[in-house]
């Protein structure tokens, strides 16, 4: 272990058996259910806006802002969603968080449903991701016994039902409404926004759908309070983050760091450096939708503000890096395969333009590109960018776009020479 | 389990469609679900056929073609094709005499390329059935499939 970990989220890992609820409860776990029952519900959202958390599914929006449009809404039946989707590569922080220490993902939901007036929720949980399904459910059973779910909870009125949903193999079922579409049993195609899940989710209720590092960061906001939370981290950024760290790697893995800690010192401290003495070539943030950064930016902090100035995005927090035997055209064309695989089809700039970008990405990758072909990329990375309707396809050419600017060179060189005279020729 | 005691034990309400439709397929030695299976889920459901099969075309974990009986999945996401994805596929393919999305003559392997399987600390991965392997390589994948085939002999 090293100085540049906090552990909050992952404090149990490894401490306790995550089938036995009486673990979780020895070691503090459903003090802050406990608690949070006790509390007017408005002070649930006030400490929660304090802490200053922002969504952990990549989106990053204020959790407190979210809880709070729910429990202004005034239908009788509202819904909570948890997305357990955990599809973007290079994430696993998800499957670790509930591998874990699965209650605390579910007390942190429950609380959430207190606060907001929720009777119902769903767990939607990858369909690949076996072990965590079943150790939900084990989970689920082991709190109702104890009535931490169920009717009348812990001698009060309230009462929360919470229910496992799987997927089934579909990486666009991360997005909220395609999520939402999914758990109502159909083909998960995003809707149009707004209106939002807060206001319109699942079977048409408000709903509050966060991920599954969101919910399990409020036990920890309850028990101490939304202030000391947000003094961990940086001015702009409170808490920590959870960072999948994979590819060229020594030490591969899950680390929870405070914001505020750089990716250069994750890599070389955590992930202790590249294997064999090799080179960094580049690295990618977030996973398949996200920047692809070289070795001279990696002294850029964890921190949303510090991402953003750069435009920049940590996403759901992987960082993968690739050493210096790869190609930046042949992994950038590997990416824009999976989003031609993983578009959903319903949008045409991310149903054909995925399918463009890899057909051009491909004649740069046999060196067969035209210098019209650039302008060609920066054109259609605009149009998916801007009318794509969900994030799949708004997000999809980032590594492309990124590279373009960062690893120029390697485009030019993807340019086919007759063409390259020609073009220096007039 | 017959395909209505699962209806029955899940309900016919038609969000529980994709769940019905998952835990049907797995019971099936062909792992695939027919026009005749769709047919009956749209009947129990209340829902139309079209419905049915638009879900059961939409999901890559279900299938509406015949498949074997261990369903490889290889992940062929950046995390594991950095750390030799490639190698593993190659020996798959070179173990089972068949291409990646094939099925082995003896119905018992269907080899399958998959999206990120959440375990890239351990890359690069598979999942059998809904087993998780991972570190793996050429070597291990000898071992592997010698111990699936070993199982039913």
């Amino acid at each position: 272990m090293s100085g540049k970990e906090l552990k909050i989220l992952t404090n149990r890992f490894d401490k306790i058996d995550p089938a036995s609820i009486d673990d979780y409860i020895n070691t503090g776990g459903y003090k802050a259910l406990k608690k949070a029952l006790e509390m007017p519900r408005e002070e649930i959202i006030k400490q929660v806006k304090a802490s200053n958390l922002r969504g952990r599914g990549g989106a990053a929006f204020p959790t407190g802002i979210k809880l709070e449009s729910v429990y202004k809404e005034r239908e009788a039946q509202k819904y909570l969603v948890c997305n357990a989707d955990e599809g973007e590569p290079g994430n696993f922080k998800d499957r670790f968080l509930i591998e874990n220490d699965p209650h605390q993902v579910i007390e942190g939901m429950i609380i959430c449903a207190f606060a907001v007036g929720s009777s119902k929720g769903y767990i939607y949980v990858r369909g690949e991701y076996d072990k965590p399904i079943s150790l939900l459910k084990t989970a689920i059973e082991q709190a109702k016994a104890k009535n931490f779910l169920g009717g009348g909870i812990l001698g009060t009125s309230f009462n929360f039902e919470l229910e496992v949903r799987t997927g089934a193999g579909a990486y666009v079922c991360g997005e909220e409404f395609a999520l939402i579409e999914s758990i109502e049993g159909k083909s998960g195609k995003p809707r149009f926004k707004p209106p939002f899940p807060t206001m319109v989710g699942v079977f048409n209720k408000p709903t509050l759908l966060n991920n599954v590092e969101t919910y399990s960061n409020i036990p920890y906001i309850i028990n101490e309070g939304g202030e000391k939370f947000a003094a961990i981290g940086t001015p702009s950024s409170s808490g920590t983050r959870l960072i999948s760290l994979s590819g060229n790697v020594n030490n591969k893995g899950l680390f929870e760091v405070p914001f505020g800690v750089s990716i250069r010192e994750i890599i070389d401290l955590l992930g202790k450096g590249i294997p064999n003495g090799r080179k960094i070539k580049m690295v990618q943030l977030a996973g398949a939708s996200g920047p692809i950064i070289p070795e001279n930016m990696l002294d850029l902090r964890i921190d949303y503000k510090e991402m953003a100035d750069n435009n920049l995005s940590l996403g759901s927090g992987a960082i993968i890096v690739i050493d210096d035997r790869f190609d930046v055209l042949d992994i950038v064309y590997r990416i824009a395969k999976f989003f031609e695989h993983e578009s959903c089809g319903k949008c045409t700039p991310c149903r054909n333009g995925n399918k463009q970008l890899v057909k051009i990405i491909k004649k740069f990758v046999t060196k067969t590109a035209t210098e019209k072909d650039l302008s060609r990329l920066d054109i259609l990375i605009n149009v998916m960018t801007q009318a794509s309707l969900c994030g799949l396809g708004q997000a999809a050419p980032t590594a492309i776009a990124t590279t373009m600017k960062y690893f120029n060179e390697d485009y030019l060189g993807g340019i086919c020479e007759n063409e390259k005279a020609v073009a220096i020729g007039g | 389990m017959k395909l209505n005691e699962i209806i029955q034990k899940q309900g016919t309400s038609p969000d529980k469609l994709i769940n019905i439709l998952m835990e049907y397929q797995k019971t099936k030695n062909t792992k695939e679900l027919t026009r005749e299976d769709l047919k009956i889920v749209a009947q129990e459901l209340g829902v139309t056929e079209a419905l049915v099969y638009q879900v059961a075309t939409f999901y890559t974990l279900l299938s509406t073609k015949n498949r074997g009986v261990h369903i490889i999945q290889v992940c062929e996401d950046i995390p594991c094709y950095v750390n030799g994805s490639v190698n593993v596929v190659a020996e798959l393919e070179n173990k089972l005499k068949i291409k990646m999305g094939e099925t082995t003559y003896d119905n018992m392997f269907t080899l399958e390329h998959t999206s990120c399987l959440g375990c890239c600390n351990m890359a690069p991965a598979m999942r059998v059935d809904g087993k998780l392997i991972g570190n793996l390589t050429p070597e291990k994948i000898s071992e592997i499939i010698d111990e699936y085939r070993g199982e039913k002999k």
